[in-house]
């Protein structure tokens, strides 16, 4: 059971290593979907309202990594 | 956006210490020897080879994916990877030591740099974002990208990050 666990917090380890940045982009991703589909938001502005925020998450956790450490 | 990617960007500003594969390999090399009468060295042996493999192995089966489904041709986009897997097999055992010389953080920076800009620019397809160029928007993203990221590393280097930072 110990080893099935450390086996998922591994597996977990490998496509998540900045927890925070991760939920972010999801969370951009599914708001600019949910402004497109439901909200009639243009698809362009959406698309680049994607940019902007990957690189203003991308930012903040380069940021907050420079005050931690 | 991949999860490597941000600490990419952190080494090269000098903000954390640059990994040394090598450095990383002979660590758990030496840990794996340390416990060789252990038999949690065989589940640790096979959790380490577990995890490098099926890391790999998911990439591709997201780019074959990715492509095949597009167009329909799932089955010559699963020939292509299995014909670049037939040819970098042996490939990899033969250059595996001059490639411990490749710098690995600034590859690593450019990986997850184009892995970002094309994951932004087929996200903004799937949404329905009609990029205006098409195709060649994906190198826009990637210099849009670039330039954004280009500001972090001065800013944390003029907050005084780690032993001033040093490219690789």
């Amino acid at each position: 059971m110990k080893f099935i666990r450390l086996a998922i917090k591994e597996i977990i380890g490998m496509f998540v290593d900045d927890g925070s940045l991760a939920l972010l982009a999801v969370i951009l991703v599914a708001a600019v979907t949910v402004g497109v589909k439901l909200l009639s938001l243009p698809p362009l502005v959406g698309g680049i309202l994607l940019l902007a925020g990957c690189i203003a998450i991308l930012a903040w956790s380069v940021r907050r990594a420079t005050l931690r450490h | 956006m991949t999860g490597g990617f941000a600490p990419s960007c952190q080494s090269l500003g000098g903000v954390i210490a640059l990994r040394d594969e090598d450095i990383a390999f002979s660590k758990e090399t030496a840990a794996l020897q340390k416990q060789t009468d252990d038999r949690r060295a065989d589940y640790l042996a096979g959790l380490a080879s577990f995890k490098a493999v099926l890391l790999e192995g998911a990439e591709v089966v997201f780019i074959v994916i990715a492509i095949g489904t597009a167009h329909g041709r799932t089955f010559y986009a699963g020939l292509g990877a299995l014909a670049a897997f037939i040819l970098i097999a042996p490939t990899g055992l033969i250059v595996h030591r001059p490639l411990v010389r490749v710098p690995e953080n600034a590859l690593k920076f450019i990986v997850g740099l184009m892995l970002t800009s094309f994951g932004i620019f087929w996200t903004g397809e799937g949404i329905g974002a009609d990029w205006p160029g098409a195709d060649p928007r994906a190198a826009c993203n990637f210099r849009d990208d670039r330039g954004g990221i280009a500001c972090c590393p001065l800013d944390a280097r003029r907050r005084g990050g780690v032993d001033g930072g040093s490219y690789r």
